[in-house]
């Protein structure tokens, strides 16, 4: 079985992130990058597969990336924490790329990559957090998708998931090879252990181009995208409202402060 | 000014508030028309969209809208974009309503946008971004527009309209059928708003201690919803339906009341843009202070009950 776990590298969610003045894209080199924390529970997802051991045939995990440089680390973290080999799609064209573009690129990948039987991925991006390069992947890919996973179990043929979704939980059953999302919920991601870190230095990582993949670079980049970002304005800090310390009518208080309000 | 096609957010024909913010936007941005697909379409449903100005009702009835997952929903809503040449389509930005305008925008090539808080006349959009900490304007700047809306992007105002209805024979593609619901289980009705859609959020973390009776009892007295920060729901004592931030659902209520939450970057991407904060925590140094417009330093578990009290005293 091949597994592919998309990874995705954003800024530091703790970190100042902003926007770049010039084009109103994410700024992704003035701010420390890491592996979207989401991404470690589909990186986690396919391990748990792999450690079940059920196809005889054994299942090779690949983590690809898309995005400038240094997203090259968030591979890394995976094949840290036991991905066998990564593959980083990198070309000066792609930036700026709307979650179209980068779902189509994505989907050239995969099928570069040949004969997937799973791709992974987590339920949104730390930093766009738009929940929809999955869903589009699998028009792109013609696969079902299978989003908002809680519970994952895979066959050799096929995989059944529990979705969460906003008003009841479902199982779904689709056919390999298939696309899930997966949330939060579904598992606790490992660490890295000392000897993955060492071993994941040996570990093969590609780089494509979009010539490689066969993708037009027109068709992808700032240019090309089909939404614009007009204007980006900080939000202003909150300030800071009174805060009283409770001796014993501190819930009176607030009531008070409530009704004020004209909340109550 | 041209069609708007409005998605029906149902539950099994019960028409669910946010459509009626979604037709509302519609309205300043040319004439709205609702799609209903699946099971359930009766008077109620018709009297609410009516109600809502909708111009023109398709309605599309096919037994893969329920059995399979999306894609069918997805080719549906294409293909009553086509018949009536919308100019946008407004979804529900709700896990399903978001897959739903990912896979369209691939079928109509059209760009999308997601979790917008408001929709100008000129389909401009407004998104917050990095948990709150940007306002970002955006737009579609060709084709046909599909925008996912947050709940609560606007007051619904009624607008009476006498709709034209008309069944959409719809085709499900054999693609569209490989994801197959084959159970389903409704969520337990709490008896409160739905918590995206709430003018009132009282939520509990990690400092309940796994005890939310106080949390829910004072909710219950303001009306509200009830929400869970990610430490407690990784701890078990909530659903994760239930969890705000990051990782759950984002709220922007009227009133969002936080206790025993530290205010992590985390839980702060879910609720920043509340219109009035509130919290309630023993460590006076808890970054959720910093963004409170009223704190209390102290222990909810006799803070909440007297909250509770008060509240239910003022309002008899």
């Amino acid at each position: 079985m091949k597994i592919v776990v998309l990874v995705k590298h954003v800024p530091d969610a703790t970190a100042d992130r902003t926007f770049d003045p010039s084009d109103n894209t994410t700024d992704r080199t003035g701010v420390d990058g890491l592996l979207s924390e989401l991404d470690e529970y589909a990186v986690e997802e396919a391990l748990k597969i792999v450690d079940a051991g059920h196809d005889s045939g054994g299942v090779e995990v690949i983590a690809m990336t898309m995005g400038p440089d240094g997203a090259s680390d968030a591979v890394k973290k995976a094949l840290q924490m036991g991905a066998d080999s990564g593959v980083h799609v990198l070309d000066d064209a792609l930036h700026g790329s709307d979650a179209l573009a980068t779902a189509r690129v994505l989907a050239a990948a995969v099928g570069t990559v040949g004969e997937v039987d799973l791709v992974l991925t987590g339920m949104a991006s730390t930093d766009g957090s738009m929940s929809v390069v999955p869903a589009m992947l699998a028009e792109y890919l013609d696969l079902p998708h299978v989003g908002f996973v809680g519970e994952l179990t895979v066959s050799e043929s096929s995989v059944t998931c529990r979705r969460d979704g906003d008003v009841a939980s479902q199982t779904v059953e689709a056919a390999l090879p298939a696309i899930v999302s997966v949330t939060d919920q579904i598992n606790e991601p490992r660490y890295p252990s000392f000897k993955g870190i060492m071993a994941a230095k040996k570990k093969p990582v590609q780089t494509w181009s979009l010539a490689d993949l066969g993708v037009d670079a027109g068709a992808v980049g700032l240019d090309a995208a089909l939404s614009v970002v007009r204007e980006v304005v900080k939000r202003p800090e909150r300030s800071q409202g009174e805060v009283v310390t409770d001796e014993g009518d501190g819930g009176v208080r607030l009531a008070e402060f409530l009704a004020a309000r004209k909340f109550v | 000014m041209g069609e708007i096609l409005v998605l029906v957010d149902h539950v099994d024909g019960v028409v669910r508030k946010t459509t009626t913010e979604l037709l509302t936007i519609a309205r300043r941005a040319g004439d709205p028309v609702a799609v209903f697909l699946g099971s359930g379409y009766d008077d109620a449903a018709r009297q609410v969209l009516a109600s809502y100005g909708a111009t023109k009702v398709y309605v599309a009835d096919a037994p893969e809208l329920e059995e399979f997952l999306v894609a069918p929903k997805a080719e549906a809503l294409a293909q009553a974009a086509t018949a009536c040449g919308a100019v946008a389509v407004l979804v529900t930005a709700s896990a399903e309503g978001k897959e739903i305008a990912a896979r369209l925008a691939v079928k109509l090539g059209s760009g999308v946008i997601t979790d917008a808080t408001d929709v100008a006349a000129d389909l401009t959009t407004t998104q917050s971004v990095f948990a709150g900490g940007y306002t970002v304007a955006a737009q579609v700047p060709s084709g046909v527009a599909v925008i996912a809306v947050k709940p609560n992007a606007a007051t619904p105002e009624p607008s009476p309209s006498s709709p034209a209805e008309e069944k959409l024979a719809v085709t499900i593609s054999d693609s569209a059928r490989r994801a197959r619901i084959v159970a389903r289980a409704p969520r337990a009705a709490t008896g409160r708003p739905e918590l995206t859609e709430a003018a009132i959020v009282v939520s509990g973390g990690r400092g309940t201690g796994g005890d939310f009776g106080p949390v829910e009892e004072l909710a219950d007295a303001l009306g509200g919803a009830v929400g869970a920060s990610r430490a407690a729901v990784d701890s078990g004592w909530y659903p994760h339906a239930y969890q705000v931030g990051q990782t759950g659902k984002t709220v922007s209520p009227q009133l969002y009341l936080a206790a025993g939450i530290s205010g992590a970057i985390q839980h702060r991407a879910g609720m920043q843009t509340s219109k009035t904060i509130v919290a309630v925590n023993k460590d006076p140094e808890a970054p959720i202070f910093a963004m409170a417009d009223f704190g209390v330093v102290g222990d909810l578990h006799t803070i909440l009950p007297q909250v509770t009290a008060e509240v239910r005293k003022r309002k008899a």
